[in-house]
């Protein structure tokens, strides 16, 4: 216990040392965290609330006199309330997402500035910096899981019919054809609860039309009703004639079971389709490549993985304590006993262990790692207003009659003008 | 005395109701205070009417809702209140069975129909062997919204209607007979007659009901996809992450404005009865 604390403390003097120069957090980062840090968390599921209790264990454990009290609410819940549970009086340290999602709360004041807390922090690449960075230049931050979304097939099916990765969309057509000769479905879809078709929205526009232009679309800076948007929506009709069909009447875990049963042979999905595998041989038939390419210059170097982690609230109760469990958090240490627990994400941390990773955990690391520009999703990337009262609405409708896009496409871009106007 | 009930009226339903219409005349993001430069005038009421697909096909839906509601659930839960009253053999199992759905939590009801309807793995198709995505089609998913609700709407009309019958005074009945009328007779020119107050608890409660339809879309698909309703505009608007709180109420106000209509009405009516 002795040298535990010891040790715990040299890594607070370290984190002093480190920070005592910079005018922001001379206070807290210089005296040792004590007393009682809340910790919200949207983590209700068992599984990554048991893992979330064991890091907080651990944390406890090394902390030397924090003790952290968690409270758990319902996932879609703690999303609905954020607002007002902002306001109201948040926890100190609580679950949230990387991205525009990020920055819009920061720029309302609602969320603390940990740009000190980042200079004890290693393991965490520049892009990861960058993710956790608001529009005025300082971090409200710390990421702690990610995951790609990809192209996801079953190994075993693609051996069993001869069927080979596309690296082209024209590739990607020709097996298409081979698979519905097959009886197979070739892409699975399914769009009822609105957002998961987002996902197929932002492959195109980034194979079509790049990663600048994505986010700059995304933060309202282009227009919709632009030739480079349309040729977007043209690309998604083709792709519609060879997805699963009645989309709008199906959940993602009902289209990851088709892929799951071998009626469907990809699907565009985040890599959590992994949580309809049953652990073990299942879920190791189960592997992903990238998009396909549709325009040679621009490539695949463009990739979507979201980042999930942690803020602070603008007013903790007890700042030291907070920033000392977030930079816990942002440890190798933490992120491994995570992401054991749910091996659909991987560890943010460059540093972690990933000797432990399943097969496609660790693709999912090289993926990530190899990607030239990584965009959140559609809805941590633009605004929370327009992605969900403009964009899931008209993207169903695009869905139930893929033909009039020009109508679309205006309508899309005269509700984005009187949102983002506001 | 009054001053309790008085201050819970105000507190609880106009302060609110005032502020959402005043709040429709800003773009309020619901961060921080209102101020001066919030206001922007009629531009959500234009925006919603002009430039918000949804709205328009919402404001069918809920009509069709109603019209459903009222010429075909409420009289169908009115019938069967009927039946149960004539003291058939198990009465009691029946009431209890058309009674259920009303006990069950919306959870569990949009889950029950989710299993029926599900166009992959659902009962109706699996029976029938047709296709049809039910939920997510949007020729039908209303319809099958629409008899989902009923089935509950049936039993909670039902049970109102069979304490209201029970409180028929029964040598109305005996006298009805005496007289030789035939029992759809005695029903429509006596029964029905005295039964006026409950008649138009129904009636409002079915108005109210239809108004506020929202659970059970909300559960099937969060109201989008042709199952748009104001309620649930105005809830993807204002709750959640989205806060568009003067649009969205904006939307709340054309949906007080069209409930006040029947409140209207309503009041009229019972002003009459006590009069």
């Amino acid at each position: 216990m002795g040298t535990m604390g010891a040790a715990a403390f040299a890594a607070l003097a370290a984190c002093g040392s480190g920070s005592t120069s910079s005018s922001t957090g001379g206070a807290s980062a210089g005296s040792k965290a004590s007393g009682v840090v809340t910790f919200g968390s949207n983590q209700s599921d068992a599984v990554p609330k048991q893992a979330y209790a064991d890091i907080i264990s651990a944390y406890q454990a090394q902390s030397n006199g924090v003790t952290v009290t968690t409270n758990t609410v319902d996932h879609n819940t703690f999303q609905e309330n954020i607002n007002n549970y902002l306001q109201g009086s948040p926890d100190d340290v609580f679950t949230w997402f990387a991205g525009y999602r990020m920055r819009f709360f920061a720029e309302q004041g609602l969320a603390g500035d940990i740009s000190d807390v980042w200079g004890n922090i290693s393991g965490q690449s520049d892009a990861m910096k960058g993710a956790s960075t608001g529009s005025d230049g300082k971090q409200y931050f710390v990421p702690f899981t990610t995951y790609p979304w990809a192209v996801f097939y079953r190994p075993s099916v693609f051996t069993a019919k001869g069927y080979t990765v596309p690296k082209t969309m024209d590739d990607f057509y020709t097996l298409s054809a081979q698979i519905k000769k097959d009886g197979l479905v070739p892409l699975a879809f399914a769009d009822k609860d609105g957002w998961p078709a987002m996902g197929t929205f932002d492959q195109l526009n980034l194979r079509l039309n790049g990663y600048d232009f994505h986010v700059s679309l995304m933060a309202g800076k282009e227009s919709w009703t632009d030739q480079k948007v349309k040729n977007v929506f043209d690309a998604w009709r083709k792709l519609l004639e060879v997805s699963q069909p009645d989309s709008l009447g199906r959940t993602w875990q009902e289209a990851a079971q088709s892929l799951q049963k071998g009626e469907s042979a990809t699907y565009v999905l985040g890599m959590f389709v992994g949580q309809q595998f049953t652990a073990g041989a299942d879920r190791e038939d189960l592997d992903f490549f990238t998009f396909p390419e549709m325009d040679s210059n621009i490539g695949t170097g463009a990739i979507e993985a979201p980042i999930d982690g942690f803020m602070m609230a603008s007013k903790p109760k007890n700042p030291a304590g907070a920033k000392d469990l977030l930079t816990y958090l942002s440890s190798a240490k933490a992120q491994e006993v995570y992401v054991k627990g749910d091996p659909t994400v991987i560890a943010t941390n460059s540093g972690a262990d990933t000797s432990t990773y399943t097969s496609l955990q660790k693709k999912a690391v090289d993926f990530i790692g190899s990607a030239k520009n990584i965009s959140q999703f559609m809805d941590r990337d633009t605004r929370p207003d327009f992605a969900s009262t403009v964009m899931i609405p008209a993207i169903q409708t695009f869905i139930g009659n893929p033909s009039d896009v020009d109508g679309l496409v205006n309508s899309i871009e005269s509700q984005k003008k009187s949102i983002f106007a506001s | 005395m009054v001053a309790i009930p008085s201050i819970v009226v105000v507190g609880l339903i106009w302060l609110p109701a005032i502020s959402s219409v005043i709040l429709s005349f800003t773009k309020w993001n619901g961060i921080g205070n209102i101020s001066a430069d919030d206001f922007i005038g009629p531009t959500n009421y234009r925006n919603v009417a002009t430039n918000y697909p949804p709205f328009w096909p919402a404001m069918t839906h809920n009509l069709i809702w109603l019209t459903v509601m009222f010429l075909v659930a409420t009289p169908f839960g009115m019938f069967l209140a009927v039946l149960l009253d004539k003291e058939i053999r198990a009465t009691r199992v029946y009431q209890m069975a058309l009674y259920m759905p009303v006990v069950l939590s919306l959870a569990l009801i949009g889950f029950i129909w989710q299993l029926i309807f599900s166009k992959d793995n659902g009962l109706l198709n699996a029976v029938t062997g047709s296709g049809i995505d039910w939920f997510g089609d949007q020729r039908y998913n209303l319809w099958a919204a629409l008899v989902a609700t009923s089935w509950r709407q049936v039993g909670y009309i039902m049970l109102l209607y069979l304490a209201g019958l029970k409180a028929v005074d029964q040598s109305l009945r005996e006298a009805a007979a005496i007289d030789g009328c035939s029992e759809s007779k005695a029903f429509f020119r006596v029964i029905f007659p005295v039964m006026r107050p409950i008649n138009i608890i129904i009636l409002v409660v079915t108005f109210i009901e239809s108004l506020r339809a929202f659970d059970l879309v909300w559960i099937i698909n969060k109201g989008r996809n042709g199952l748009e309703l104001i309620s649930t505009l105005v809830t993807q608007n204002v709750v959640g992450e989205a806060s568009r709180i003067g649009f969205g109420s904006a939307l709340a106000t054309v949906m007080l404005l069209i409930s006040s209509v029947f409140i209207t009405i309503y009041l009229r009516v019972v002003m009459r009865v006590d009069r």
